[in-house]
């Protein structure tokens, strides 16, 4: 008697763990169909596609099609840039700016900073018309800069940078100053050091921030040479996709595979990361 | 969640630390530091609010004032006109339109991302062998960038190749004219929508399930409580300011969908899916009429902010359950 009943809960416990599996496949599969289906695609020739058919000759022929007669390399390249410089200004831009709210005492402080979070609120989509006025007045339309000035520095840094700093001891600051130091040796020394999680959640942030950039480059640049990732898949896929399906998920599939690695890659630290933020 | 940080004693009482009892030592140290502080500021201070003025506020400044008036082809004032491009607006069928396609879309959105992400947080924390597995495919849609979304979305819902409608025919169901068909088309960008904000959504509520301290589930085991009453009682209120605040930035995120619209269905068909941003972006840089979308714009940067600021207030308020 007392041996069928834990037979039974063992096999309970079985038929738990096949459903469990089982879920956690089909909830998978949901989410990982669309990078199938177009990493899958982009290796079959344009024809099969067109005809509707998910089999065929499986080869390299349309990343070599890509490279070669897309100037998707050099999209790629230009969003780099971009997103590197803007990466960087962000983090030197918006730190000093936390900075001088946390350690400096000046007139207006606190209403100063009321101000930049008035910022945060605004969507820069309601903004645009007049912008575009103004690089157009100042000649950057067509031009790296123009996907540049307009974002040295961001509000939402500045506010989370702020955060950070704030919790830098106070006693850390009365020390540096009985020993001399600076404010911008302080802020080099200590305030960046000790901020280094929340400066990396800005870096991503505002790396995938200006990577993502879709309405601003294109409304600003006109030529193959300037133009973003985001906006050169837009004109490869007005361009080809009628007739070359398998170009266009190639391209597509060059685009998405450096940041799924840097993705899974960066897994571990992000979630650690994330967690920090969010557990207080 | 951002603004609970424990707030640090920023100046010890005197008497506290050694130095600062050291009166005479000190005095010369804070007033050389006063008179450097005015000077620093402005070097740190000036590049961002210099910036920021000049493409933040002078732009909704200008974007208000021009919403005032007529404009010509170049975007320059001619006519003062007052509050009536607002009226104007407002009793045009397809704007008003427009402002309900936003509506839907947007609630769509949120309500199945969040829906969407809770699922998946909710499968992905139990602990069995390869779940990191498919915790690592639950995020990896946060990889995927706007035009990628789109171009692999696209191909699914084309009606004769792709294979939603494959699937649809293998089941015995009508084809689906997604994307040519009004209401499809809605569905079939607010899905597209829901997909590229899981993976976000599920590494921040997957954070959250895992901060819920486990002695809360012992204790209501030893009360004899299911797993149901568990997830009502304890985990939802646990993870409300969590939920609260995935659902303001979703909400701001659906606003502000351009990409997607311009890329899957341009706005159409019918307009069924000219939201808000691509609505401005016709008016302002196809059809130059730099007023209207003046005054859209306000109503967009109107609608976002009240969006914001309610949440400010009720996350000073829910913060501390």
């Amino acid at each position: 008697m007392e041996n069928t009943l834990g037979h039974q809960a063992i096999i309970r416990r079985r038929v738990a763990l096949v459903l469990k599996y089982l879920v956690l496949s089909v909830l998978a599969l949901i989410i990982i169909l669309p990078f199938i289906l177009g990493l899958w695609t982009s290796f079959l020739p344009t024809t099969a596609i067109a005809k509707g058919s998910l089999s065929g000759v499986m080869s390299w022929q349309n990343y070599q099609e890509a490279f070669t007669q897309t100037p998707i390399l050099r999209y790629l390249f230009n969003s780099l840039v971009i997103s590197l410089i803007q990466m960087f200004a962000h983090l030197f831009f918006a730190s000093i700016a936390a900075y001088a709210f946390v350690f400096l005492e000046f007139k207006y402080r606190e209403q100063l900073f009321y101000v930049v979070l008035a910022t945060m609120m605004l969507p820069f989509e309601a903004e645009v018309i007049p912008n575009f006025h103004t690089v157009r007045a100042m000649h950057l339309l067509d031009h790296y800069a123009v996907m540049v000035i307009p974002f040295l520095t961001s509000a939402f840094g500045i506010f989370m940078l702020r955060q950070a700093f704030k919790q830098i001891p106070w006693d850390l600051k009365e020390a540096a100053d009985v020993d001399g130091l600076s404010h911008w040796q302080f802020y080099r020394k200590v305030a960046l050091p000790y901020s280094r999680i929340s400066l990396l959640t800005l870096a991503a942030y505002s790396f995938l921030g200006s990577w993502n950039q879709y309405l601003w480059p294109m409304l600003t640049t006109f030529s193959n040479r300037l133009r973003p990732v985001q906006d050169g898949l837009r004109q490869l896929h007005s361009e080809e996709t009628a007739t070359n399906w398998g170009l266009v998920q190639a391209s597509a599939a060059i685009v998405v595979i450096p940041t799924l690695i840097v993705l899974f890659w960066g897994q571990h630290y992000f979630k650690s990361g994330l967690n920090e933020g969010s557990v207080k | 969640m951002i603004n609970s940080f424990p707030s640090i004693k920023r100046r010890p009482k005197p008497g506290l630390s050694p130095e600062s009892n050291d009166q005479t030592q000190t005095q010369p140290v804070s007033f050389e530091l006063k008179r450097n502080d005015k000077y620093y500021a402005w070097l740190f201070l000036g590049p961002s609010l210099l910036l920021l003025s000049i493409f933040v506020f002078y732009p909704m400044l200008r974007t208000f004032y021009l919403s005032l008036f007529l404009t010509n082809s170049f975007g320059e004032p001619t006519v003062f006109v007052g509050l009536q491009n607002y009226i104007h607006l407002l009793r045009t069928k397809s704007y008003l339109a427009s402002l309900q396609a936003t509506g839907l879309y947007v609630v769509g959105v949120t309500v199945f991302t969040l829906i969407g992400g809770l699922l998946l947080a909710a499968v992905a924390n139990q602990k069995v062998r390869g779940i990191e597995f498919f915790r690592t495919i639950f995020t990896s849609t946060m990889g995927v960038s706007v035009s990628v979304s789109a171009i692999f979305w696209l191909f699914m819902f084309n009606p004769s190749i792709g294979v939603l409608n494959k699937v649809a025919l293998w089941l015995h169901l009508p084809a689906i004219n997604w994307l040519t068909e009004p209401h499809w088309a809605m569905v079939a960008v607010i899905m597209t929508s829901v997909w590229m904000h899981l993976g976000f959504t599920f590494l921040i509520f997957f954070g959250a399930l895992q901060s819920v301290p486990k002695t809360l589930y012992d204790a209501a085991d030893v009360a004899g409580t299911n797993r149901r009453y568990q997830f009502v009682h304890i985990t939802l209120p646990m993870i409300s300011p969590t939920l609260f605040f995935v659902a303001v930035i979703t909400l701001i995120s659906a606003f502000k969908s351009f990409g997607l619209i311009d890329l899957m269905t341009a706005g159409g068909p019918t307009n069924a899916t000219n939201l808000l941003v691509y609505r401005i972006y016709q008016d302002a840089f196809v059809d130059g009429n730099y007023a209207l979308a003046s005054t859209e714009s306000i109503v967009l940067a109107v609608i976002i902010t009240a969006i914001t600021v309610v949440q400010f207030k009720l996350l000073a308020k829910r913060v501390n359950y």
